[in-house]
């Protein structure tokens, strides 16, 4: 006991604080007024949160006039901290040279850091505003272009916002 | 011998060198793009600026004799103003494709961009167009855009390949390579303007977009396509070998190796046609069995037939490790003198740079070890007539397609047993009624002797079933270390097979010899310890760059 040294209450509580009534009132008002608040909890799954153009969800592949604009340099996967990513190249008759012959993500390494994205000197890697990821195995977490390939219509917010903060 | 001081080191040189030269003997760098140790000087990069006292003007390194007192600056404030100039020069119409670009990686213009210049551009206006994809010839691609005129191609191609057919044309910003009208770069070496192009603008056909060099592992290895042995360096990934390079060795190659050797002997290896682990012949048709039950089989059917009965044929793609183990099965376990191994000679195919018409890589090695010539052995004329007249009802073959060779086709069927290592199914294999598969070149430690007597190491750069790439230390690339057992990536096939040596020693044990050993290495000590021309020699000194053989002490006459 004496190690901690001698207990000191400097004062001692009144009659009205040891009833606890005011302190519960305290609380009770703010709980009530809660109640007239506007709620912010939305009905997940049937509502859906739709992530600003700045969350970083499940990287996809940009497709622009029907072609991935990847050219499978192999950046991403070089920069990849996870290692999920996995890239084939291949040549193609159009301009471009290159393009992945096959592009898959392992979901299940992926831990969405958006490097990817970043060092990719196409736009051809992004991050989209998908979060929904449930996989039954490990084969089933394999993204390939199937799963990956999406217009540019459907990223236009995430590519603006990149082109807006480059 | 004189004094020069280069970056306040002094050094003692040659007079004959150039400043280049001497610095790089003497471990400094000096930034260059066209000048090449094996190839003419042209001077016309100008990276390899330096500063001379008592001189007016900036040098070229490569151009310039060293003289006594010389004192060179390669980092001075001039230096330095030039070497940025000189990059902001070369990359105005450089494109800045090198996500496309194969050479990525391995670029000369890449790292002396990062090392030697500003890392800006005061260009604004477009950039030059050229062609794109152009087919230099059957192996080369060119990319006009990519070139920074450095001429080293056309400097090979006239001084080495002896073929003129690059040049350059039109003037200025607008020069263009290109080969004259009605020629192609076609000359048995072109692929070696792709190694010594310092930017992407030349790149391989063969290789073209296969994969990016930071994802391979590299080993260092030999060429097996003819007798030569031309250094190389063995690129992998997902244990699949996707490109030789030649590496240098100023014994063997020099830096280059021939275009036949580089695209044609390793795809093999990753064939889909590799024979996966022994096979037995039941009721007329092969069946994969178990290793024990291979060298059970072999064990048996050795052992039912007398031992002039048997005769072993080596062979020339084989290491010394395999033909000596065989040829010691032979003299003492079996107690026969039946063999020889048959010369792969393509009279003709042959030059006076590399290549060989000994198409194979050991047959030099196989009679010094003794599976052939006249060292105490009969040879293969011996056994083709034995086989012929029906005296030999077992033949034993090392890795060798012997049936491709019509006058043994035509007497394979007076054989009652046929043994055969192969690493691929061929006609051969087709007849064996044992097949025991033996790895190739690329999977095993092991000596090959050049047709100079030059002894080379190769090591394993593709994973085996029984050979694991981590505990055996192969080199591994970024993939092999970090690929899980759920990942897809970093696990190509891993195959069935084993090192002849260790297969026939296996047997030898079976049959009540001595022979145990735990690595190639071990089985070299031996061969180095009984074979005089092989003294002195072991594993650590041949190391990357060979050793000579003792040729005066090789008792066989036939060579």
């Amino acid at each position: 006991m004496s190690s901690y040294g001698k207990i000191i209450r400097k004062k001692d509580l009144s009659i009205l604080q040891k009833t606890y009534i005011p302190e519960i009132l305290k609380g009770l008002r703010i709980t009530i007024r809660q109640m007239f608040r506007p709620t912010f909890t939305s009905q997940f799954p049937e509502e859906r949160f739709k992530p600003d153009s700045s969350f970083r969800g499940r990287p996809v592949l940009v497709v622009e006039n029907g072609v991935e604009r990847c050219v499978a340099c192999g950046l991403c996967a070089r920069v990849c901290p996870a290692l999920a990513i996995e890239v084939q190249a291949a040549e193609t008759e159009l301009e471009k040279e290159r393009y992945p012959l096959k592009f898959e993500i392992n979901m299940v390494r992926c831990i969405f850091c958006g490097f990817c994205e970043e060092v990719c000197p196409e736009e051809a890697i992004v991050m989209s505003d998908e979060y929904l990821l449930v996989f039954s195995s490990q084969e089933e977490a394999l993204f390939g272009k199937e799963k990956l390939l999406k217009s540019t219509e459907d990223l236009k917010e995430r590519l603006e916002f990149l082109r807006s903060h480059r | 011998m004189i004094k020069i001081k280069i970056d306040g080191k002094e050094l003692e040189v040659d007079p004959k060198l150039t400043i280049i030269q001497a610095a790089s003997q003497n471990g400094i760098e000096i930034p260059h793009f066209c000048w090449h140790p094996k190839l003419s000087i042209s001077g016309n990069c100008r990276m390899c600026l330096v500063e001379i006292e008592k001189m007016p003007k900036l040098v070229i390194s490569c151009a310039t004799q060293v003289t006594d007192g010389m004192v060179i600056k390669t980092k001075s404030e001039k230096v330095v103003k030039a070497r940025n100039a000189v990059m902001e020069f070369l990359l105005i119409n450089h494109p800045l494709d090198c996500p496309i670009c194969d050479e990525a990686g391995e670029c000369k213009l890449q790292d002396y961009t990062y090392k030697y210049s500003v890392g800006s551009s005061r260009f604004q206006e477009d950039k030059i167009h050229k062609p794109k994809r152009v087919e230099l010839g059957p192996n080369v691609m060119l990319d006009v855009e990519r070139c920074i005129m450095c001429s080293r191609c056309i400097r090979f191609s006239e001084e080495i390949a002896h073929q003129k057919v690059l040049t350059f044309t039109e003037r200025g910003t607008n020069v263009i390579l290109t080969t004259f009208p009605g020629t192609r770069l076609d000359n048995p070496y072109s692929m070696n303007v792709v190694d010594i192009c310092p930017v992407g603008a030349l790149t391989s056909r063969d290789f073209r977009f296969k994969a990016r060099v930071w994802e391979m592992s590299s080993t260092e290895s030999i060429c097996i396509g003819c007798a030569r042995g031309c250094n190389t360096n063995v690129w992998v990934r997902n244990n699949e070998i996707l490109r030789l390079t030649p590496r240098e060795n100023k014994e063997v190659n020099s830096s280059w190796m021939c275009d036949e050797g580089r695209v044609n002997s390793f795809k093999f290896v990753s064939n889909e046609n590799r024979v996966n682990g022994p096979m037995i012949r039941k009721d007329g048709i092969h069946v994969e069995v178990g290793w024990d039950e291979a060298i059970s089989k072999v064990v048996s059917e050795l052992r039912t037939y007398r031992k002039h009965e048997i005769a072993g044929i080596g062979s020339a793609y084989c290491t010394n490790e395999d033909n000596y183990i065989f040829s010691r099965f032979f003299k003492e376990v079996i107690g026969s003198a039946n063999i020889g191994f048959l010369q792969h000679t393509k009279s003709g195919d042959e030059d006076d740079l590399l290549i060989r018409a000994d198409k194979t890589p050991n047959s030099f090695g196989a009679s010094v070890v003794g599976v052939g010539g006249e060292n105490g052995t009969d040879g293969i004329e011996h056994i083709f007539k034995g086989i012929a007249s029906g005296a030999i009802k077992v033949l034993y073959v090392l890795e060798d397609n012997i049936a491709a060779n019509p006058r043994i086709a035509e007497v394979l069927s007076n054989l009652e047993i046929l043994i055969v290592h192969s690493s691929t199914k061929n006609e051969t294999t087709k007849r064996a009624d044992v097949v025991l598969s033996a790895s190739t070149f690329t999977e095993k430690y092991g000596t090959y002797t050049n047709f100079n007597g030059y002894v080379q190491c190769v090591r394993p750069a593709v994973a085996m079933i029984e050979q694991e790439r981590a505990p055996d230390r192969m080199s591994m690339s970024r993939w092999d270390k970090f690929a899980a057992r759920n990942d897809t990536w970093g696990k190509g096939t891993k195959r069935d097979a084993r090192s002849s040596w260790r297969i026939i020693a296996a047997i030898a044990s079976a049959m009540g010899g001595k022979m145990k050993y735990a690595a190639a290495e071990e089985v070299f000590k031996e061969i180095a310890e009984h074979i005089p021309a092989f003294k002195g020699l072991s594993y650590s000194k041949i190391g990357s760059h060979g050793a000579s053989l003792k040729k005066e002490l090789i008792k066989t006459s036939k060579l």
